[in-house]
């Protein structure tokens, strides 16, 4: 995947802008009380404002807004004090009101930026336009019966929030990156949980083509892509469907579109003729939506430290390689238990331990950062049993996988299985010497020359004590008692 | 016998039940009877004599204990835009046949709470669209008054013409009425009762089916002003579930009423001598000048520029607000199905069959001023307008401490008369409308007859949240007045 098609007449640069819709972390719905919680059964989540029943009038839920003011604030948006909810007025059976509350002309929140780190290391600013509250509808269920539809307003009036990007993006990884970036920030920040298989997550994708240099191509707009990788594919399918269209000398038509991951292909939803006409207008049962400053400060000054912040302080006070911090600041949860092992202690070997070791053996394993059988302070003290000695890196490894299958403390791992260091000179002193007793040959090849046999002498004490003898004082003793290679 | 218990005043009977001079049963008993010799009028769409009798019981039990509240046994019949809890609803509406709300509108609770005693729910244009109660599914309501010498039937009014038939002919002591563009006003003009249109966020829209939501508001219709105040001061009251409520204290009303009007400066819009008003119409606004003079307040010409613009734009912005509010009406939960194969076919069928033409005339209207392209010449110039209306008033209220003017352009018209030239029924709302763009609260009094003997009411309109000047003008007319007519129970006749 690569953000340019190489066409037949020439390169063709993809142009994508993302509208990413959020489902709010909040116990109720956006106008009602009824509750949020997924999974439950169908029609059991629903008050009468969401059934849409005569009179029932939409009350604002003020913690969806505090969430938005939040969300906006970590996309170091435009806070907007005054915004207004309009009606989109559609039929759907799984919109009861025969209208969404949304907001059209006067969002919450504007303009602002999400920083996409890129594989080189190297950082780059997306614009986002708007950041929006909005109903959810509720879902149609059609494989329940033959001829059938069943509708669950379980979602119906859920709040999302619309997050939309500037056209920005030109690559499918991008687009990926945008997205995991996104997520990120919502989970740091507390206001989504950015699960897309739940639905919390989706993704309106808009697409163009164009000659690089040239102004925007005609967008079509793919709707309702719901994982990461869908939207990379949906991406790379529709761009090369407008490239071949527009050199075959056609023209792309704006339009909505859906994505069939089977088939592999992008096809249009509705044609012009059932365009909707949204009649959006300002909701007269609710007075726009107004603060104060001073309120939004509140939330400003309890925002927690965002990845771009830690990632930038891992960097500067930590020495970690950006990349690291890059890896380390993706899921708050990881960036928590690397900050616990780091604290007090060198942090990039707790890097290297939290980014390698423990990273592989959860991958194998099919485990998440918060469901690891070692915890962070059972991991820094084991990287304390290799920085006082007690144990060596080697030894450590294997204290790690009993850590990892057993879920003990490494100090009762090393007590059990006497693997303390042997740090006792003398002691050593005597394996030494038997091995270089036992290898007199070898000792004559080194003393030649052959330098690289330290490697197997070494090697022989270590077997011989275990693993347990101090590899320091192995070194320095071979090294004093074999004296220079080539003497 | 002595005057039956019908027609007593709400404050009579309030008196009388406190004092035990007769029962809530006894009362409630004489209004249940009334109402079943005066189908002729088809004022209720739902009768609930049981639930009335019940009500009245416990009444009488607390009445006795000395706890009543403060409408504590007094019969009273709700505009069936209120939804009432397992109580068919209808909105006048056949979209709504069968629907049995869960749930209770905070306005009629309110009542209920404070003790009254639910007869039942009178009849209405579908909707609240209407303004001469023909447009109900359930058939046009008969306006108890009939010209002199002149048999045929006259419209009550609209929407909230059963309310106003039923208070008018002595079927209860009050009732609910909505007004969006006149709806309680202009009823009680015609039918010789008082209506009181409130501040717009006085009363809690919650649990009325709304027509535009921006401009509805409910409000009392009764025979007296002293009973609207009553009536009001247990309607009204901030309520959470209504975002466009107002956290503003409820005050004790009635003992705004016998203020002196002495000094009060009142004004009289210019604008509102429309050319074409009948000269009697004029005169009675002229005798309503003079007896404000005479009761010693100031009268001043004021000007409302705008006022002109106040109809054609209220007929673009509340048609596009129901456009959208009656989007719900899909035949997928509730209310009236027309069953078909496909969905689409379903909608459009369920909606043909289930609403009225006066309704999908001002659906049509309100998606045509919504759409693309359209917006900002209609609905968006209907809200500038609105907004300068406001400021009319706003400027007035520098100058004067309410406006009077006539209710409406005539009397009672008859049934079928105007049914079929939509613009004349929309007239009729000329001079009520402009209260509910600008939100502000207004009450029509009875103020004399027509030369055919017809009921003609005088308007006062007042500033946002000062329902207490609109009842003390209100009350200052009705005593000038002296409107004691009643129209002849013709009705009776006909059971």
């Amino acid at each position: 995947m690569s953000g340019v098609i190489e066409g037949a007449t020439g390169p063709w640069e993809m142009v994508i802008g993302l509208e990413v819709h959020a489902q709010v972390t909040s116990k109720s719905k956006l106008f009602s009380g009824a509750a949020t919680a997924f999974g439950a059964e169908p029609n059991t989540q629903v008050s009468l404002v969401d059934a849409a029943m005569p009179g029932m009038l939409p009350v604002i839920n003020k913690v969806c807004v505090e969430q938005a003011v939040r969300t906006g604030l970590g996309l170091k948006a435009q806070i907007n004090l005054h915004s207004v909810f309009d009606r989109k007025n559609y039929f759907y059976p799984d919109l009861p009101q025969g209208y969404q509350i949304s907001q059209f002309l006067q969002p919450v929140v504007g303009a602002g930026t999400l920083v996409l780190d890129m594989e080189d290391g190297a950082s780059r600013e997306i614009g986002i336009t708007r950041l929006h509250l909005e109903q959810d509808a509720g879902k149609s269920v059609h494989d329940m019966h033959p001829d059938h539809t069943y509708v669950d307003l379980n979602r119906s009036g859920v709040a999302l929030m619309e997050i939309v990007s500037e056209p920005d993006l030109r690559s499918p990884e991008e687009a990926g990156a945008y997205i995991r970036k996104m997520r990120s920030i919502l989970r740091y920040l507390g206001t989504c949980d950015g699960n897309m298989e739940e639905g919390s997550m989706r993704a309106d994708v808009n697409v163009s083509v164009r000659r690089p240099g040239d102004d925007y191509g005609t967008r079509c707009e793919i709707k309702n892509v719901n994982s990461i990788r869908f939207v990379e594919q949906a991406i790379e399918v529709e761009a090369q469907r407008q490239v071949d269209i527009l050199e075959d000398g056609g023209a792309i038509h704006q339009e909505t579109r859906l994505f069939d991951s089977r088939k592999m292909e992008t096809r249009a939803m509705r044609s012009k003729e059932e365009a909707h006409d949204y009649r959006y207008f300002p909701d007269p049962d609710l007075l726009p939506l107004e603060f104060e400053q001073a309120w939004v400060d509140e939330i400003a000054a309890s925002l927690p430290e965002l990845p771009d912040d830690r990632k930038r302080r891992f960097v500067d006070e930590l020495g970690l390689s950006p990349y690291d911090a890059g890896v380390l600041v993706a899921e708050k949860e990881v960036a928590d238990y690397f900050e616990t092992v780091a604290t007090g202690r060198d942090a990039k070997v707790a890097a290297n331990w939290v980014t390698g070791d423990l990273f592989g053996a959860l991958n194998k394993a099919d485990l998440e950062i918060v469901t690891s059988p070692v915890t962070a302070a059972d991991l820094g003290a084991l990287i304390d049993l290799i920085a006082d000695d007690t144990i060596s890196g080697r030894i450590a490894k294997e204290v790690f996988d009993d850590m990892f299958k057993t879920g003990r403390a490494p100090g009762d791992i090393v007590e059990e299985k006497g693997l303390r260091q042997v740090t006792d000179s003398g002691a050593i002193e005597a394996i030494v010497d038997a091995v270089l007793q036992a290898n007199q040959d070898k000792v004559a090849e080194y003393r030649g020359g052959k330098d690289k046999l330290l490697g197997f002498f070494v090697g022989q004490v270590m077997k011989q004590s275990q693993g347990k003898a101090n590899p320091k004082i192995v070194n320095d003793l071979l090294k004093k008692k074999l004296g220079s290679p080539g003497d | 016998m002595s005057a039956p218990l019908t027609s007593f005043t709400l404050a009579e009977a309030r008196d009388k039940l406190a004092a035990r001079e007769v029962s809530a049963q006894e009362l409630t008993d004489a209004h249940i009877e009334a109402i079943a010799s005066a189908g002729a009028l088809n004022a209720f769409v739902v009768d609930t004599a049981d639930r009335a009798r019940a009500d009245a019981a416990r009444s009488d039990e607390r009445l006795g204990k000395g706890d009543g509240g403060m409408l504590e046994g007094i019969p009273v019949a709700i505009k069936d835009l209120f939804c009432t809890e397992d109580i068919a609803s209808t909105a006048g509406s056949r979209i709504l046949a069968g629907f049995r709300p869960p749930y209770e509108a905070t306005v009629t609770a309110n009542l209920w709470r404070e003790g009254a005693v639910m007869l039942g729910k009178t009849n209405m244009d579908e909707f609240a669209m209407g303004s001469s109660n023909e447009t109900s599914y359930y058939g046009p309501v008969c306006n108890p008054w009939r010209a002199t010498g002149d048999n045929r039937d006259l419209v009550p009014g609209g929407s909230s013409g059963g309310s106003a038939a039923a208070v008018a002919g002595e079927l209860c002591l009050g009732a609910t009425g909505t007004d969006t563009g006149g709806s309680i006003r202009q009823p009680a003009a015609f039918t010789g009762i008082v209506g009181l249109k409130p501040t717009y966020g006085r009363c809690s829209r919650w649990g009325t089916v709304a027509f535009a939501s921006s401009l509805d508001q409910a409000g009392p219709m009764t025979r007296t002003v002293q009973d609207s105040a009553i009536m009001l001061g247990a309607m009204a009251g901030h309520d959470q579930k209504d975002s466009t409520s107002v956290d503003v204290a409820v005050p004790d009303y009635e003992a705004a009423l016998e203020r002196s009007v002495k000094g009060l400066r009142i004004g009289i819009p210019t604008e509102y001598r429309i050319d074409g008003t009948p000269q009697e119409i004029a005169d009675l606004w002229d005798q309503g000048i003079a007896w404000l003079k005479e009761a010693g307040a100031e009268i001043v010409e004021v000007s409302l520029p705008h006022t002109k613009y106040a109809l054609p734009a209220y007929y673009i912005v509340a048609p596009a607000e129901a456009s959208s509010n009656l989007a719900r009406y899909d035949g997928v939960r509730y209310g009236f199905r027309e069953d078909r194969d496909d969905l689409t076919e379903m909608y459009e069928a369920t909606r043909a069959v289930g609403f009225g033409s006066e309704v999908k005339r001002r659906v049509l209207i309100g998606t045509y001023v919504l759409s693309a392209g359209y917006y900002d010449a209609y609905y968006l110039r209907a809200q500038k307008v609105r907004t300068l209306i406001a400021d009319d008033f706003k400027k007035a209220w520098d100058s004067v401490d309410a406006l009077l003017t006539p209710t409406t352009p005539g009397a009672a018209f008859g049934i079928g008369e105007k049914s079929d030239d939509p613009v004349a029924m929309y007239l009729n709302d000329i001079l009520t409308v402009p209260a509910n763009m600008a939100g502000l609260p207004a009450i029509s009094v009875p103020a004399g007859l027509s030369a055919q003997g017809l009921p003609l009411g005088l308007q006062v309109v007042g500033r946002a949240f000062d329902e207490e000047t609109v009842l003390q003008l209100g009350r200052a007319l009705e005593r000038a007045a002296a409107f004691d007519h009643r129209p002849t129970p013709w009705w009776r006749d006909q059971a």
